[in-house]
């Protein structure tokens, strides 16, 4: 099968440093996949990169076949960007912001058409929060702005998806319902790469996760993946992976581990209490 | 009513209410985009900035709004270019400005025969307007206020999340230049009207109140422009009985409508929260 997105050979930084070096990627059609690294490996700018809104120092960018020239968006992908880069306070409602999203499909009126609203409004109902349409983008909860920005990404009728840690200001319950959403997503055939540096909520419900700190450290499903020296080698610091079944648990030390288990203790754990 | 009808007697008095309206309507609807995207402090130094260019191209004997309007588009480009490499934003803006407001002043000591012209630049004129300038005034209104009709949609976008926008197709660095141009041609028309000193009142003071009633861009923008003209209106009018400075008259009447605005929003928010109370025990 042809990849959807493929890159070679690919090193950007800013200024005289460098960022991320080597890397090579392919994601396929119907892909849900994972970059997980530490804070400041690189990930947002390798998202940045690949979106077009950070020159690569060398390397190419290869979509649907078609190399992009540096600094140019692909024309069939969606951004979720980090929360933490939204000025939440801007004068927009949720349904403005989701209009926003259809600019390239825009009709010659220099306003939103009532297709424009309609499409909005579907993908609001889609995402589940068709209820505060109206309402202004800083007044909603955080899951809630998240799924906002989840379908003004949708509604140009995007090939991929990039989300930039769409987790990582969220609650459990807030991040379970957005990984169940995805994974919705991706079941219809959008393919998506999500960033994150949460191992245990995000990464490890992942199908396929790309290790990260850099450069690519290790790239498969997460049985396979997530092994202490590939962990070490991404975040730095020794980690225990208890796996029972298809379940794998990963904390810094197994006090950690044992603390957030709780009650909920598989047998193995139990076994070396 | 002869009374309240009299000022309009006095040609130059209508002709300043009606460039002071399109003055306060235009930097009410620019105001918009300067305040949600946290520029107010770029508008301010501007300004300044065109200061230096009216005095060269006085000096080079070019027209005033050509030679200033290009001195304060270049200056917005430059403090685009120098905040992109390690400076900071308003660093940028405090070098950029402050270096061409003193090469107005140096240029004005050297020749000292315009300190007049000077302070107008500085305070403002409107009752001195001619009408050449209620011309450029219109002309530049109508043209700042239909790109913001056709580029309302990648103007907005753009203002909201710039890295975006970029992704979904707005060409932001269009964008960047075409904002560039319109902040230097309302500053450069409005200069003679208000002031260095007192123009950021009129930007920045309609929007916000716009903002306390409104969480809705295209409905600021309506607030916005219908404030900017009222108040500048109004307060031009009542410049003429109270015999204070119009400038001056415009900004204290804005600071008066913006406190009135601010202590009715406050209100009608604890009444709500009080009426959501009383419906929750």
């Amino acid at each position: 099968m042809e990849p959807l997105l493929e890159i070679k050979n690919l090193a950007c930084g800013y200024q005289a440093q460098p960022v991320f070096t080597h890397v090579n990627l392919k994601l396929y059609p119907k892909q849900l996949s994972g970059l997980v690294g530490p804070s400041g490996c690189g990930k947002t700018t390798l998202i940045k990169t690949i979106l077009g809104l950070a020159h690569p120092w060398v390397g190419e960018i290869w979509f649907r076949g078609q190399k992009l020239q540096p600094g140019v968006s692909p024309p069939k992908v969606g951004y979720v960007p980090q929360v933490e880069t939204v000025d939440w306070s801007f004068p927009v409602t949720a349904e403005e912001v989701v209009m926003m999203g259809r600019y390239r499909r825009r009709n010659v009126s220099p306003f939103p058409s009532k297709r424009d609203r309609q499409v909005a409004r579907e993908l609001l109902y889609r995402v589940g929060v068709e209820d505060v349409a109206h309402q202004p983008i800083g007044e909603l909860s955080g899951g809630q702005q998240q799924r906002v920005f989840i379908a003004r990404a949708l509604v140009g009728e995007p090939d991929i998806v990039l989300l930039d840690e769409p987790t990582s200001s969220s609650d459990l319950r807030v991040q379970h319902e957005l990984l169940h959403l995805l994974a919705e997503l991706n079941q219809q055939g959008l393919t998506i790469l999500l960033s994150t540096h949460d191992l245990n909520s995000v990464a490890t419900h992942l199908p396929w996760v790309i290790c990260f700190n850099h450069g690519i450290i290790a790239q498969g499903e997460p049985t396979e993946v997530f092994t202490p020296q590939t962990l070490k080698q991404t975040f730095g610091g020794e980690m225990v992976v208890i796996r029972e079944g298809d379940r794998i648990l990963i904390a810094s030390s197994l006090s950690t581990l044992r603390h957030r288990m709780q009650d909920n203790l598989p047998s193995i754990l139990r076994q070396t209490h | 009513m002869d009374l309240l009808l009299r000022p309009f007697q006095y040609e130059f008095f209508s002709r300043a209410l009606l460039v002071a309206m399109l003055a306060g309507l235009l930097c009410g609807v620019m105001g918009v985009y300067i305040t949600t995207r946290r520029m107010s402090y770029i508008a301010h130094g501007l300004s300044h900035a065109i200061l230096g260019g009216a005095v060269l191209s006085y000096v080079l004997q070019l027209n005033f709004y050509i030679g200033a309007g290009i001195w304060g588009f270049i200056s917005a480009l430059v403090i685009q270019f120098l905040t992109g490499r390690k400076i900071y934003a308003d660093a940028a803006i405090g070098i950029v400005t402050t270096a061409s407001f003193a090469l107005g002043i140096a240029i004005i000591s050297t020749y000292r025969q315009f300190t007049k012209s000077f302070e107008a630049a500085l305070f403002g004129n409107v009752l001195g307007v001619t009408p050449n300038d209620v011309w450029v005034v219109t002309c530049v209104t109508i043209a700042l206020l239909a790109l913001v009709f056709i580029f309302y949609r990648p103007l907005l976008f753009w203002s909201f999340d710039r890295d975006v926008a970029k992704v979904h197709g707005v060409p932001v660095l269009a964008m960047d230049v075409l904002f560039a141009l319109m902040l230097a041609a309302m500053l450069v028309t409005t200069l003679q009207i208000l002031g260095v000193t007192l123009i950021i009142s009129a930007i920045i003071i309609p929007a916000s109140i716009a903002r306390l009633l409104s969480d809705r861009f295209g409905m600021m923008m309506i607030y916005a422009a219908v404030l900017g003209a009222g108040i500048s209106f109004v307060g031009i009018y009542l410049s003429y009985y109270f015999d204070v400075a119009s400038g001056a008259s415009v900004v204290l009447l804005s600071t008066i409508v913006f406190g009135i605005v601010l202590l009715w929003t406050n209100l009608k928010q604890r009444r709500k929260r009080r009426t959501l109370d009383s419906h929750l025990l």
